[in-house]
Formats: structure tokens, C-alpha cells, sequence
């Protein structure tokens, strides 16, 4: 069973003894090889084991985030962009409208509730990769792991929605300051990239929920490994998200 | 069983049915859905064509056509065409329909995701469409929308709710096409059978690999530009609007926007997504040349080296859509030379087509036709391309029909034909029958003829100085007048193309009832989708395994290992 | 009638550009007609070859050497290319790189929907500010000139473009609202107007005449119709026609 978490080191050995282009590779007749001897597609359990349909979910959730990667680089090329336009008035003098914003010092305090929320998050996804339990959950006695892993999730999820809260203050702040949405550039991009990523984070804090549901829900182990799996994954990113761009709206205003 | 297998017939409810996740089902529904797309754009283009040649002629039940009018026509035909066809078919489309068993998986690693996403692009399209049902009518800025005209609801009729429909159809045709992109992707990653190494895979597989890899990192892109223009519409910010800008009798500007953000960030994902558009088709062309010509493609990996290669390049050419938009001149210079070099791994591709090609003595079967006259349509369009590449010539020729003619001959008509060569090679799989080929002659020679007939002149009407959106070539102030006659011809031969069309709808629906059992492997292909015998433990073979001679077994599919061969 | 059509696309009169009229526009011509050629001659022999190869029987050649069908025919269309960019690029800088000559005639030509305005300096060979708030066509201040600023006093703004012949120009090129483009075939010149920017391009007219002035950006319904003329004539008829706008201005 344990084969099943942890690639055999067999085959990885064989895939990359393989030579590719053309060369003719050792014939391997495992019954589980690249599609079974029997000729029913649906008997094959190539690419299905557990371990494969975790690979699979993360490639997806990592493919994701570099394309929104690309989304906020796009959000930052147009803030550099921006910052440096200015026009002529009448009197041929240049003009910048870019007002210096002062950041709400309360997104200090957020930064460092997120960055502890990726801790509590990682420590929640160790527990459902934890050997043991694993063996444990898989041969169907009792959850411990998931039990483990539950106030990791509950506790990121707090920390989220705490982080969520503390930006809409940092807005409250910013609009008492008389910088609304539409005020002037720099306000447009700090509630731009703040609002996108907190949008991010919502999906985030759902996610978590559900994840939360999933480990009493589901009943296949690998898939609660999955959906805590993605979930952090996503979280962490997000939280590297935030700490560039957080670095750019103090550092490049 | 074997590739043999009508798609979806499965016992189930209705509602299973609809939601369903069988990879070739959605494949199907992706085709049926541009095939929808293709027929409203071609009815738009030849409503185009129509004006264009017999300017102001009445239209029943509507009386002449309004300026406006025919640009939200060109605006709608241009986004139908380049994302709901181009950018559906070939690649959500056929990937869904022959990717897992081209690497010999068992389905796609995430069909539900590609079930979503195919849900979210058909709503995108309805949204669309719903442009014209406004009272303002559809948008007028264009499938590239360059504001202010785009940022401003008063700055012409359907800037207003149309502009609206476009922006967020488009936004969520950018997450459609994410989770299929993301699905081909995971799939190719993980999904290969033991053995189907990326040195085995087919081209077309590497095709997809590469512009879903485009789609991730592009339509993001386009998906920021959508929400910051989003913004400067409704929300009073300034992104692309410049300060004091005074339109139609007020001033609405009231901050340093930039338009040029707009230029940079759409084709930033404006370039890639035209490769987007036909590399599928590139890579599918490979695989039927070196079929009907029973020879491996030459120069395997450079094919695939070159299908990367290309899609790098495509992040750095932007710029060569911008030579005269008021961009720096040195960075106009800088853009004409990657634009340059990445002329060059199309050209490798088109030589190996060509060298494939070489000893002659080929099976001139529908879709072997297709993919020639692929091949012919995309040297025409792309011998334009290192002209237009050049700033110095660019700035007479840009928006002139001159680029019209460029990318419908290399765009439209070299993808239309690689999609029709798409259908008839794999319509045995969807339907287990062979399409006709006497009708699929008649289309192909049809087709071919009428695509030159109507796009070719387009060149010279470019070179005449005929700009681009003109609602008419004549009217009080225009200097165009004497080229009424050309547009006259293309418009003939544009009516004959759209009627071509309908041998093929013809040949869709007869086929699909009567036409004659393909059996197993019909085009003796060597490819996973076409396997006969159950796959082996490990694939042994390249993609293109034909031994160019002339004998009935003159190949070795990659489902044979090579103790069954001999 | 397509049969007419297409006999008439070759028959045609203007079928290529329209006779050049500006001095930099030789050196384009040249190059067009070149690089067109060049590329003309990969098509045909690109599709010759195809045809060709489509309709012979299969010789008993096994598959060809890369080299010979791949890398040598790819390293000469390089080389080609190589040659197009060499000389497109010198052209270019010649053109855009370096601006005018102190002594060229400055004009604003400034674009709204769906008209052309120009701007000429007048005898202090200074602009007068302009602003949006005051664009007002019907009372004879289209591109919103300051009455404020002597500068302007002596402005001209013309609906039609009349410029000197063989006198260098330094055109300035803004946009009022939304994005146009300034194209004037036979002086081989496009280059867009955008709102927010000022973008200069320089030419000479070297050829006495009338010439149509396109818009090749689409900016809105009007785009079409979006045309003015430029009058080249001679240095004398030139003065004569600036001085008589100047009066009306001033009077
Ligand atoms: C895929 C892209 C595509 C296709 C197929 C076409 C097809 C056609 N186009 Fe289009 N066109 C564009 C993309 C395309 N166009 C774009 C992007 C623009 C610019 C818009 C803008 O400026 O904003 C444009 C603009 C444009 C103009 C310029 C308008 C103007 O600037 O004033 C004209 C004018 O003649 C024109 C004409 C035609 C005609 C006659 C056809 C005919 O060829 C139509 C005949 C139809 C077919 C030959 C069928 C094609 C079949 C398929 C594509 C595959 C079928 C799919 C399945 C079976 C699933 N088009
Ligand atoms: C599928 C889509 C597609 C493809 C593949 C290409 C391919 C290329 N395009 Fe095109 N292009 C478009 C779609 C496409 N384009 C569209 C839609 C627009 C207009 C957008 C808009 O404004 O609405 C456009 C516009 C466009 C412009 C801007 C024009 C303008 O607006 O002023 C430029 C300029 O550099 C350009 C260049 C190129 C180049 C260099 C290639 C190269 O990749 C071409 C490479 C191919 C070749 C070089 C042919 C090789 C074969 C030979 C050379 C034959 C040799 C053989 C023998 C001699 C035997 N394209
Ligand atoms: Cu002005 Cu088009
Ligand atoms: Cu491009």
C-alpha cells in the first residue's frame, strides 16, 4: 500500500532510464503498466493511483497560479505605467497627478496575520501527509488525520477573514483620508491590487471551508488529501502575492 | 474498445447527459458551438461584404445600412471569428476530442473542469450575441476596442451596453478557456501512457501543450486590461482615459490615463493569442501530411523545437501591432526584429512540410487536400507578414486591407481549412462513418478558390491605400471611389466562399446518417486515436512511424510494440 | 459580374500605391517594391513546388536529407530576411530617429470626431494654448485656442492643409478625443493621434497637387468620412493664402 503515497522507486527509475526519441527502452510487463494487458479502457488504472491524482491536482492549482501571476504582473506593469504619465497644462509646465498615498499602518498588522496564516495553513497540510494517520485513514480506521488537520484549517480561516477585515478597515482608513476609488492613480491601484487579492483570499477563506467540509465528507482519502493540498497551495501563494505587492505599494509609491 | 466509438452513448438522465464529462461529448459540443459562431460571422461578413460592394443598398425590413451599424458588424464578426472559431475550435475542441487518446490516457485529467469551462464559453457567447439585441446596438471599436473610443459610453452609439456585453463576454471567455487550457495542459503533464515520452508525442499534441500554455499566460493578460477599462467606465477611475479628453461636446477626462496602456497590454495578449489560433492547426497538418504522404515528418524535433520556439517568440512581437501608434520609435525599430526572427521556426515548419511532401506520390484524400491547401493559404498569408514587419513599410501599410488581406489568408483561411482537415480526418471518431469525399472535393476546390478570389485583391486595395473599418470606399469627400469595382469582385467571390460552406453542412449531416462505415483505422494512421489492438505496457514508437514505401502495411502505429511487429 | 470584378482588379489603375509625392517616399517605394517582389517570389515558387508535388507519382525516394530540404533553404529565406530588416531599419531611422531641420515649417494638425484642424503657428512661430473647456465649433474655435494667450492672437486654424512645396515639415500631431490616424497616402506617411500625447513626424512635399487625407484608426461612426485634403503649392501661393487667413483671424 504505502507504494501507492510514495512513488515506487522502480519506476522512476525506469522513466528516466528511458531514451526517448526513438531508442528502443526495456520492455516493462507490469500488469499496471502503461494501460493494463486487458483491452477495457476503463479497467485501467494507469495515472489513477492516488499519488497520481494528488500530481494531477497540483499541476492544476500551480498552472493556475502562473497565470494569475500574469494577472497581477499585468495590474503592476500598469502601475508603473501610469505613475509615470503625466500631461501638459496650458503653460507648457508637465504635471504629474500621482499623490504620494500613505499606507494604513493597519496593513502591517494584516501582513503578519497572513504570513502566520500560511504557517497555521502548512502545519494543516502536513497532518493529512503524516505516514502513519495516512495508513491509518486509509485502512479505514478512524480519521485521525483529518481530525489533526481540522483546527489548522479552522485556525487559517479565522486568520484569513481577521486579514480580509483588517484590509476593509485600511479602506475605511483611506476613505476617511478623503482617498476613495476613483480619487486620484495611486488610489486606484491600492484598491485595485488590494481589492483583487482580497477577492483572491475570499475564494481562499471558501476554499478552506469547504476543505473543512471535505475532511468529514469525503470518503476517499486522497481526496481530502487533495483538497487540503490545493487549498494550501493556494493560500501560500497568496500570501507571496500579498508580500510583493504590499512591497510595491510601499516601496514604489 | 477501440478509437471506434461514437461519443456518448451512455445510458443516463438527461441531466447526467447535459452535464456529462466524457472528454469527446465536450469536444463535440466545443465543435458545435463555433460551428454556431462561424455561421453568425459569416452571415455578419457577408452583410459586410454586401454594404461594402453596393454601399447604402436597402435591406429589407431596415432600409440602408448606418455607418455604425456596419462597424458593430466588422467588431462582432472580428471577436466571433477570432475567439468563439479560432480560439474554440482547434484547440478546446479537437483537444478534447483526441488529446487523452493521442497520449494513450484513459480521459483528461480534469474533465470536469473542462465541462465547466466549455459551460462558461458557451454563456460568454450568448452574451455576445445579446449585443445585438440592444437598442444601441452591438460595440463599434473593433475586435481590439483601443480606447477612449472603447472607455467612453458617449463617444459613439453601442459603446454604451454593447461595449458592456463585449467586455464581459470576453472576460468570461478569458475563465472558459483558462480551465480547458489548464486541463490540456495537466493532461499532457501527467496523463501519458508509459513510454509516450515527449519525444513520442504527436506534433498536435505539442501544439496544444504549447498554446494552452499561451492561454494561461496571455488571457490573463487581456483579463487585467478588461477590468482596468471595466473601471475607467464605471467606477470614475483613469487607466486609458488622458487628462482634459473632450468628447462629443464635453470634457470627460480628468486624469493621466494613457490609450497606449490599453495598446500594450491587448497585444501583449493580442500577439500570442493569434498564435493561439492556428498552431493547432499547425500541428495537425504535420500529422496528416506525414500521413497521406506515408513518410515521418522531417526533422521531428525541430517541428517540435520550432512549435515552442514560436510560442516564446510570441511574448516579444506585440509591439509590431503599434509601429505607428505613437510607441517610441526605437522600440519600434527593436519590435521589428523580433517580429523578424520569429518569421524564421514558421518558415523551418513550412520547409519541413514541404520537405515531407517531397517524394511526391501522395493520397489526395479530403482532409490531405485541406491540409495543402492549409499549407498554400498560410505561405500566402505569412510571406506578408515579415512586409508588414517592417516599421518602414508598416507605416503605409497598417490598418490598411493590406493587413485585412494578411491575416485572413493566414488567420481565417488557413485555420478554417486546418479545422475542415480536422473534421474530415477525425469524423470516423466522432460518428464512426467517412464523410463524403466527392462533396468534400467540391468543397475544398470550392473553398480555395473563393478564399484567393476574395482575399487576394484585398492586397492591392491596401496598396491602393484603402484603409481598414470604412462603412464605404465612395461618398462626397472619398478618395477611394475608383476601387469600387475591386471591392465589387471580392465581395462575388466572398458569396461563392459563404456558399461553399453549405456542400459542407450538406456533407456534415448526410455523412453523419449515410455515410460509408469507416471501419478501424481508415487512414492507416499510426496514432493513438485511430488504435485497433489494445495498448501495449509501455508505447515503443514515434509518432510517425511510415515506411514510405508503397506496400498495404508500409507503417508501424505506436500501439505495436516491437516484438508484435514482424 | 465577378468575372468583371477580378478582370477589373487587374486592369486596375491604382492597383498599387498611389504616385509618390513626399521626399522620404522614393526610398519607401523602392523598398516596398523589393521586399514585395521577394516575398511574391517565395509565394509562387512556394506554391509551384507545392502543386508540383501534390500531382507526381511517388518516386521510390526514400524519406529526404534535412539538410538539403530544410536547413539550406531556411538558412537562404534568413538571409533574405536578414537583408529586408537591414535596409527597412536604416530607412526607419533615417525617418523617425532624428527630428527636423531647425528651419522646417511647424503646423498642429489636431484631430476630433470626425474632423481634421490645423494649426499654423503664425508670425511668432508659436502655438497659442488651447484648452478642451473651450472647444466650440460654432463659435469659430474648434480646437479650443485661449483667447487669453497672445500667442494665439495670430494663429491660423484651416480645415484644409496647404503647405509649401519642398519646404521641410514639422507636423504635431494631438487628438481631442479619441484615437485617430493621420494618412496621407501619397506623401507615404501614417502616424496616429492620440489624446494625451503630442507625437511629431517630419516630411517633404516635393510634388505640387491635391492629396486626400485619411483617417486609418477607427474612431467611432464617422471614421469613414473622416477626410481633409492637403494643397501643396508653390512657396509664393503659400504665403499668399496664410496671410489672407491670418486677416480673417485677426479682423
Ligand atoms: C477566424 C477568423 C476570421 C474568419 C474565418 C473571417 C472570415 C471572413 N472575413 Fe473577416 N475578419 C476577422 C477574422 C475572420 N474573418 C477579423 C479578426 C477581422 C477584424 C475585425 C476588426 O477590425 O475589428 C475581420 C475583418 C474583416 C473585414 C474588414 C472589415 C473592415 O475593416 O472594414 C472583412 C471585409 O471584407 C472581412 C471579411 C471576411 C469574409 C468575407 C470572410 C469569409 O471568409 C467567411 C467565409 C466563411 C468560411 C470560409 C467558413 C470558415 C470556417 C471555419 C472558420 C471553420 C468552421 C468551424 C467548424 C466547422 C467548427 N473580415
Ligand atoms: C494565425 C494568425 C496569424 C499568424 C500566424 C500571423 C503571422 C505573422 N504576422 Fe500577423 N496578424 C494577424 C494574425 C496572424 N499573423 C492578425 C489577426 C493581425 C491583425 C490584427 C488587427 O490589427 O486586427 C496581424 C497583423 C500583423 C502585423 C501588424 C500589421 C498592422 O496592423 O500594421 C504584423 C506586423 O509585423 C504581422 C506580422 C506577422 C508575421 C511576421 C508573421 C509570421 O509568423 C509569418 C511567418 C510565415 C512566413 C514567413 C511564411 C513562410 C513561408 C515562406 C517564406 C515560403 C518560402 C518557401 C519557398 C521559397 C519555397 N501581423
Ligand atoms: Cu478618425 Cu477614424
Ligand atoms: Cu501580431
Amino acid at each position: 500500500m504505502p507504494a501507492t503515497f510514495t512513488r515506487s522507486v522502480v519506476d522512476t527509475e525506469r522513466e528516466r532510464k528511458d531514451p526517448g526519441f526513438g531508442g528502443r527502452p526495456p520492455v516493462d510487463r507490469r500488469p499496471t503498466g502503461g494501460g493494463g494487458g486487458d483491452e477495457n479502457w476503463d479497467h485501467h488504472r494507469h495515472g489513477r493511483g492516488p499519488r497520481a491524482l494528488l500530481t494531477r491536482y497540483r499541476m492544476g492549482i500551480f498552472s493556475a497560479l502562473a497565470g494569475d501571476l500574469m494577472f497581477f504582473m499585468a495590474l503592476v506593469t500598469a502601475f508603473f505605467f501610469r505613475q509615470s504619465s503625466g500631461h501638459f497644462d496650458g503653460h507648457g509646465a508637465y504635471i504629474l497627478d500621482w499623490h504620494q498615498l500613505a499606507i494604513p499602518p493597519i496593513l502591517y498588522l494584516n501582513t503578519a496575520i497572513l504570513l502566520l496564516s500560511s504557517v497555521t495553513m502548512e502545519m494543516g497540510r502536513r497532518q493529512l501527509f503524516h505516514e502513519l494517520d495516512v495508513m491509518e485513514e486509509w485502512l479505514g480506521m478512524g480519521r485521525p488525520a483529518a481530525r489533526r488537520a481540522a483546527p489548522w484549517l479552522a485556525a487559517t480561516a479565522a486568520l484569513g477573514v481577521a486579514f480580509l477585515i483588517g484590509q476593509w478597515m485600511a479602506w475605511k482608513d483611506l476613505a476617511a483620508q478623503g482617498f476613495f476609488f476613483a480619487s486620484n492613480p495611486s488610489s486606484h491601484f491600492f484598491y485595485l491590487i488590494t481589492g483583487a487579492h482580497g477577492a483572491h483570499l475570499v475564494l481562499g477563506v471558501l476554499a478552506l471551508f469547504a476543505a473543512l467540509a471535505a475532511l468529514s465528507l469525503l470518503h476517499r482519502m486522497e481526496l481530502r488529501q487533495i483538497f487540503v493540498d490545493c487549498t494550501a497551495w493556494y493560500w501560500h501563494s497568496m500570501g507571496l502575492f500579498w508580500i510583493f505587492l504590499f512591497g510595491l505599494l510601499i516601496f514604489c509609491q | 474498445m477501440s478509437g471506434i466509438r461514437a461519443a456518448g452513448r451512455t445510458r443516463s438522465t438527461p441531466l447526467q447527459r447535459i452535464v456529462t464529462t466524457e472528454d469527446r461529448t465536450i469536444g463535440i459540443r466545443y465543435l458545435l458551438l463555433s460551428l454556431v459562431a462561424v455561421a453568425a460571422g459569416t452571415l455578419l461578413s457577408l452583410a459586410m461584404r454586401t454594404q461594402l460592394a453596393w454601399p447604402g443598398i436597402r435591406w429589407p425590413f431596415h432600409g440602408p445600412l448606418l455607418p455604425e451599424e456596419y462597424l458593430s458588424l466588422v467588431t462582432m464578426h472580428g471577436t466571433l471569428m477570432i475567439f468563439f472559431v479560432l480560439t474554440t475550435a482547434p484547440q478546446s475542441g479537437f483537444a478534447s476530442l483526441v488529446l487523452p487518446q493521442q497520449i494513450g490516457a484513459r480521459r483528461m485529467a480534469l474533465p470536469w473542469l473542462n465541462a465547466l469551462g466549455f459551460w462558461i464559453v458557451a454563456l460568454a457567447l450568448a452574451v455576445l450575441l445579446s449585443a445585438f439585441l440592444l437598442p444601441a446596438g452591438g460595440p463599434i471599436a473593433g475586435w481590439t476596442n483601443y480606447p477612449p473610443l472603447s472607455a467612453i459610453a458617449s463617444a459613439g452609439p453601442g459603446q454604451g451596453g454593447g461595449m458592456d456585453c463585449w467586455l464581459l463576454s470576453i472576460g468570461l471567455f478569458c475563465v472558459g478557456s483558462w480551465f480547458s487550457a489548464i486541463n490540456v495542459l495537466v493532461t499532457v503533464l501527467t496523463e501519458r501512457a508509459r513510454g509516450m515520452t515527449l519525444g513520442r508525442m504527436p506534433l498536435t499534441v505539442w501544439s496544444w501543450f504549447v498554446s494552452s500554455i499561451l492561454i494561461l499566460l496571455a488571457f490573463t493578460v487581456l483579463f487585467a486590461a478588461i477590468v482596468l477599462l471595466f473601471c475607467d467606465r464605471h467606477l470614475g477611475t483613469a487607466f486609458f482615459i488622458p487628462q482634459g479628453d473632450w468628447v462629443s461636446g464635453q470634457v470627460v477626462g480628468h486624469g493621466d490615463g494613457s490609450p497606449l496602456l490599453w495598446l500594450h497590454l491587448f497585444w501583449f495578449f493580442g500577439h500570442p493569442e493569434v498564435y493561439i489560433a492556428i498552431l493547432p492547426g499547425m500541428g495537425l497538418v504535420s500529422s496528416l501530411i506525414a500521413n497521406f504522404s506515408r513518410r515521418p515528418i522531417v526533422g521531428y524535433r525541430m517541428m517540435a523545437a520550432a512549435t515552442v520556439l514560436i510560442g516564446l517568440l510570441g511574448f516579444v512581437v506585440w509591439g509590431h501591432h503599434m509601429f505607428v501608434s505613437g510607441m517610441n520609435p526605437y522600440a519600434g525599430a527593436a519590435f521589428g526584429l523580433t517580429t523578424m526572427a520569429i518569421a524564421v521556426p514558421s518558415t523551418a515548419e513550412v520547409f519541413s512540410w514541404l520537405g515531407t511532401l517531397w517524394g511526391g506520390g501522395l493520397r489526395r484524400t479530403t482532409p490531405m487536400l485541406f491540409a495543402l491547401g492549409f499549407l498554400s493559404l498560410f505561405i500566402a498569408g505569412g510571406v506578408t507578414g515579415p512586409i508588414l514587419a517592417l516599421p518602414a513599410l508598416d507605416q503605409y501599410l497598417h490598418n490598411t486591407f493590406f493587413v485585412v488581406a494578411h491575416f485572413h489568408l493566414i488567420m481565417a483561411m488557413a485555420g478554417a481549412f486546418s479545422i475542415f482537415a480536422g473534421i474530415y480526418y477525425w469524423f470516423p471518431l466522432m460518428t464512426g462513418r467517412l464523410m463524403s469525399e466527392r462533396l468534400g472535393r467540391w468543397h475544398f476546390w470550392l473553398s480555395l478558390i473563393a478564399a484567393y478570389g476574395t482575399f487576394f485583391p484585398m492586397h492591392l486595395e491596401g496598396l491602393a491605400g484603402r484603409p481598414r473599418h470604412f462603412a464605404q470606399v465612395t461618398g462626397s469627400t472619398s478618395s477611394l471611389a475608383s476601387l469600387l469595382p475591386m471591392e465589387r469582385g471580392v465581395t462575388w467571390a466572398a458569396f461563392v466562399l459563404g456558399a461553399a460552406q453549405i456542400l459542407f453542412l450538406i456533407n456534415l449531416l448526410w455523412s453523419a446518417r449515410r455515410g460509408q462505415p469507416a471501419g478501424q483505422n481508415p487512414w492507416q494512421a499510426t496514432t493513438l486515436e485511430w488504435q485497433t489492438t489494445p495498448l501495449p505496457n509501455r508505447i515503443e514508437r514515434g509518432p510517425y512511424e511510415y515506411h514510405s514505401g508503397t506496400t498495404e502495411a508500409d507503417f508501424t502505429p505506436q500501439w505495436e510494440t516491437a516484438s508484435q511487429q514482424e | 459580374m465577378l468575372r468583371g470584378g477580378v478582370l477589373f482588379a487587374f486592369g486596375l489603375r491604382d492597383w498599387w500605391m498611389p504616385p509618390n509625392a513626399a521626399a522620404h517616399g522614393f526610398a519607401v517605394d523602392r523598398l516596398m517594391r523589393w521586399d514585395i517582389a521577394a516575398m511574391a517570389a517565395c509565394f509562387l515558387l512556394a506554391n509551384i513546388l507545392l502543386v508540383w508535388l501534390a500531382l507526381r507519382p511517388r518516386r521510390k525516394a526514400s524519406a529526404p536529407s534535412t539538410w538539403r530540404v530544410e536547413f539550406l533553404p531556411l538558412a537562404v529565406l534568413v538571409v533574405v530576411y536578414i537583408a529586408m530588416a537591414v535596409t527597412a531599419e536604416h530607412l526607419w531611422a533615417r525617418e523617425r530617429f532624428e527630428g527636423p531641420a531647425p528651419a522646417a515649417l511647424r503646423v498642429e494638425v489636431v484631430a476630433q470626431q470626425f474632423q481634421w484642424y490645423f494649426h499654423y503657428p503664425g508670425v511668432d512661430a508659436t502655438y497659442g494654448a488651447s484648452q478642451p473647456q473651450l472647444v466650440n465649433a460654432a463659435l469659430g474655435n474648434p480646437i479650443g485656442l485661449d483667447p487669453a494667450d497672445n500667442h494665439g492672437k495670430d494663429d491660423v486654424v484651416a480645415s484644409e492643409f496647404v503647405l509649401p512645396v519642398n519646404r521641410e515639415v514639422d507636423l504635431q500631431l494631438r487628438s481631442l478625443d479619441v484615437i485617430h490616424g493621420f494618412f496621407v497616402p501619397q506623401m507615404r506617411l501614417k502616424q496616429n493621434a492620440v489624446p494625451g500625447a503630442t507625437l511629431h513626424i517630419h516630411f517633404t512635399p516635393i510634388r505640387e497637387g491635391v492629396y486626400p487625407i485619411l483617417c486609418s484608426q477607427l474612431c467611432g461612426s464617422g471614421h469613414a468620412r473622416m477626410q481633409a485634403h492637403l494643397r501643396v503649392v508653390s512657396e509664393s501661393a503659400y504665403n499668399a493664402w496664410l496671410a489672407s487667413r491670418a486677416k480673417k483671424a485677426t479682423s
